[in-house]
């Protein structure tokens, strides 16, 4: 090395506290964004984020919204979302938005102020051992012992969020590694090798040989894409393949918009409140390829009586999903993307080499077998054009009138609860990354800052969050934070003056006894409560009126402000179909009175 | 069906509570556990004895290999293996007892590592069986306390675990 070299590569190296360096180690990982809240044991991180321009800090009303705001921008735009909060309080607020994330493998990076280290252990103010609360709920967590630690743990926290499966992790930060009195020398890492984390990157190859032999045999096959296929950027190809094999395709709650939802091949939804059609094929299926998702309880239904016909492909990232509730013949672990572009070509090359390998009739006669099932008790989708003046708003009108007005372009958040799936059964996704709501752990309170997530992210998109009067009143001060930043999400509250989900299971199997599921006239003035908050509130109970009211909550005219549309809705309406407690895939209930 | 899980991961903060904490949080039951740094320090050598089916064992080792600490993770009971626990037993040793406490020791090739006027202290390695068996030849109600250090065990032969 010369002397001028030597020099030069010196005077790169900068000179910066242990707060100054999270900050800009935080850059140098190209976050745009960090919402949080500050407190005692944060102070020195948010004077290292006052000093600079490069990285927004968001003020939230409440640290669960700063996470939620995180995981809706990261489910938007594919990066990691980032929250800052303080230690003890702030810490546990931040915990239901850790584990939201976590269900649904949603890369997210929390930091946490911590107390010093001096201090902690003695159950100091604020002081709550956040590594230990959040454990089970984090993908990976780490303690910064020493400052100088800090560029490092930042870019491993980084790597482990965004590969693999994806998920949450923390990073708590005790107060005095952030001293800005003590300086350290700054050099973020340009790779990271963690010789205790590997995550598969391909497929196994002679696996992916059986899943297409497999999958060349079947005479009624289904395709089960999850959440995974869009965190795993495998939308197009898993497009292709389907379009290729003419399969038909049902997503989960999770996997909704990656395949196109006005698509032929696209069966709807599937699971507890998934389709007729789309349940009644995957139970009459002889050959399942399942894609990113996981067999969860609300897509099973009971296990032993799932599918009894079915051989099953199953594609997953993360090995420990592959057979866990359903056992899968042919399970083959990695990332969805390079799995399913294998598979394909693998596909290409033996149906182009004898194209009798597939049998294209027993393929049809399996089509319009479904055809007839989705003729016989599939969604209606023209509620809207059917409702009559004077009559009460349903719900799920509101959707189809939400659909038409955005022109399926919007993203759409959801809270939990019927609004949730009235939402996912008649809002259609062509796209991925357009549908955001909490599938895993059914998070309420998640559908209003996760939509200022994805405003923060994509300020030019529509965004639309639609809610309850139940979920939106869980984190309704972030009208607060909409304000501050100017932020014009659209809200769209169906508002049927209780917990609707839980009085419809109440209905079903409780005797119709309402246990704490109504609020008696407790309800605000929804309309009056944002305008105090400087928003716009229009509220609508006549079927008549819901075009003319979408239409203005979208219009030019309101283009820059939050408006809330207050929708008194059918108070009794229930989600149908449902599946029946303890059934197979096909035992729903299709109506009140109605069982499949 | 008993196994024994061996597991090599980093010698840091926190990872054995992610270890403990998978257990509790997926319902699995561990009946010992044992753990120590190894030759290298950078690594800790892990070995637990649980209960169950295959299914069970395969998740049980699907998540532990899930956690960012654990480099590896081997169900010893799927091979040959040696195991071995060692415990410390203090036993009433009074008058003839004294004699019939040495005697058993012997039996068991346990050595008698500590002696008072009314007490052995015995130590006895083995397996666990063999363990459970010098308990209960010496007989409950002359035991004044017991403690084990949990199985730890090795393949037989060249089969090793490591980086």
């Amino acid at each position: 090395m010369t002397v001028q070299s030597h020099l030069v590569k010196e005077a790169a190296v900068e000179r910066l506290s242990g707060g100054d360096m999270l900050i800009r180690a935080l850059q140098d990982a190209g976050v745009d964004f960090i919402f949080g809240y500050p407190g005692g044991a944060a102070l020195h991180i948010y004077d290292a984020i006052f000093k600079q321009q490069r990285v927004q800090h968001i003020l939230v009303r409440h640290e669960q919204a700063a996470t939620h705001m995180a995981d809706g921008y990261a489910r938007a735009t594919g990066r990691p979302g980032v929250a800052l909060v303080t230690s003890g309080p702030g810490a546990t607020n931040a915990i239901t938005g850790i584990a939201t994330a976590f269900m649904d493998s949603i890369p997210m990076i929390v930091i946490s102020g911590q107390v010093s280290n001096e201090l902690i252990g003695t159950d100091s103010f604020q002081e709550t051992d956040m590594v230990g609360i959040s454990r089970p709920v984090v993908k990976h967590s780490f303690m910064i012992k020493d400052a100088s630690e800090i560029p490092g743990v930042v870019k491993k926290a980084f790597y482990i969020a965004t590969t693999g499966r994806p998920g949450p992790v923390v990073i708590d930060v005790p107060k005095d590694t952030t001293d800005p009195a003590v300086l350290f020398d700054y050099v973020y890492p340009e790779t990271v090798k963690m010789r205790s984390y590997s995550p598969a990157t391909r497929g196994h190859s002679g696996q992916i040989r059986k899943a297409v032999e497999l999958l060349l045999t079947a005479k009624r096959p289904v395709i089960y894409a999850g959440g995974g296929v869009i965190q795993g950027e495998a939308c197009e190809v898993l497009t292709e393949l389907t379009r290729y094999l003419e399969f038909p395709i049902t997503n989960t709650l999770m996997g909704l918009g990656c395949y196109p939802a006005t698509d032929p091949l696209f069966l709807g939804m599937l699971g507890m409140h998934g389709t007729y059609e789309a349940n009644m094929a995957m139970h009459h299926s002889d050959v399942i390829l399942a894609v990113g998702a996981r067999f969860d309880d609300r897509v099973t239904n009971d296990p032993s009586k799932f599918c009894p016909n079915a051989r099953i492909v199953h594609i997953d990232v993360d090995p420990a999903t592959i057979s866990k509730i359903i056992p899968a013949e042919v399970p083959i672990v990695g990332p969805a993307q390079p799995v399913l572009e294998d598979m394909l070509a693998a596909l290409r090359e033996r149906i182009g080499a004898d194209p009798d390998l597939l049998d294209r009739s027993a393929h049809q006669h399996w089509r319009e077998q479904i055809a007839g099932w989705r003729r016989q008790h599939g969604l209606d989708h023209n509620l809207m054009e059917r409702a009559v003046p004077g009559a009460s708003i349903k719900p799920q009108a509101v959707v189809q009138c939400l659909y038409q007005v955005t022109g399926g372009e919007a993203f759409v958040t959801s809270d939990v609860g019927q609004h949730q799936m009235f939402a996912a059964q008649y809002y259609h996704f062509d796209a991925p990354r357009r549908w955001i709501n909490s599938g895993g752990l059914g998070t309420m309170g998640f559908g209003l800052p996760s939509a200022m997530g994805v405003k923060f992210a994509y300020p030019d998109a529509v965004v639309a969050c639609v809610t309850g009067e139940g979920s939106i009143q869980m984190n309704i001060q972030e009208l607060s934070t909409c304000a501050q930043y100017a932020l014009p999400v659209k809200v769209i509250n169906l508002n049927n003056q209780s917990l609707g989900m839980v009085k419809q299971w109440q209905d079903m199997q409780y005797g119709g006894r309402h246990s704490s599921s109504t609020y008696q006239d407790s309800l605000p003035d929804f309309v009056r409560l944002v305008e105090s908050y400087g928003h716009v509130g229009i509220r609508i109970t006549d079927a008549e009126d819901l075009e003319a009211a979408m239409r203005e909550v979208f219009s030019d005219k309101l283009r820059d402000r939050l408006v809330f549309l207050d929708v008194c809705v059918d108070p009794d309406e229930h989600v149908y179909p449902m599946a029946i407690k303890g059934g197979s895939m096909c035992d729903m209930f299709l109506s009140r009175t109605e069982q499949s | 069906m008993r196994r024994i899980i061996s597991v090599l991961l980093e010698n840091e903060a926190g990872a054995l509570s992610r270890v403990v904490g998978l257990f509790a949080q997926r319902n699995y039951n561990i009946e010992t556990l044992t753990v120590a740094p190894t030759e290298d320090l950078t690594l800790s050598r892990l070995t637990l004895t649980t209960a169950g089916d295959d299914r069970k064992i395969e998740q049980i080792t699907k998540h532990l290999n899930k956690l960012i600490e654990v480099i590896k993770v081997v169900d010893l009971t799927e091979g040959e293996h040696i195991e071995r626990e060692l415990m410390l037993v203090k036993v009433k040793a009074v008058g003839a007892q004294r004699a019939e406490v040495k005697r058993t020791a012997d039996i068991f090739r346990a050595q008698v590592v500590d002696v008072t006027g009314s007490a052995y202290t015995v130590q006895v390695t083995g397996t666990s069986g063999k363990l459970d068996a010098f308990i209960r030849a010496i007989g409950e109600l002359s035991i004044l306390e017991v403690v084990r250090s949990g199985v730890s065990g090795l393949s037989r032969g060249e089969k090793v675990v490591s980086l």
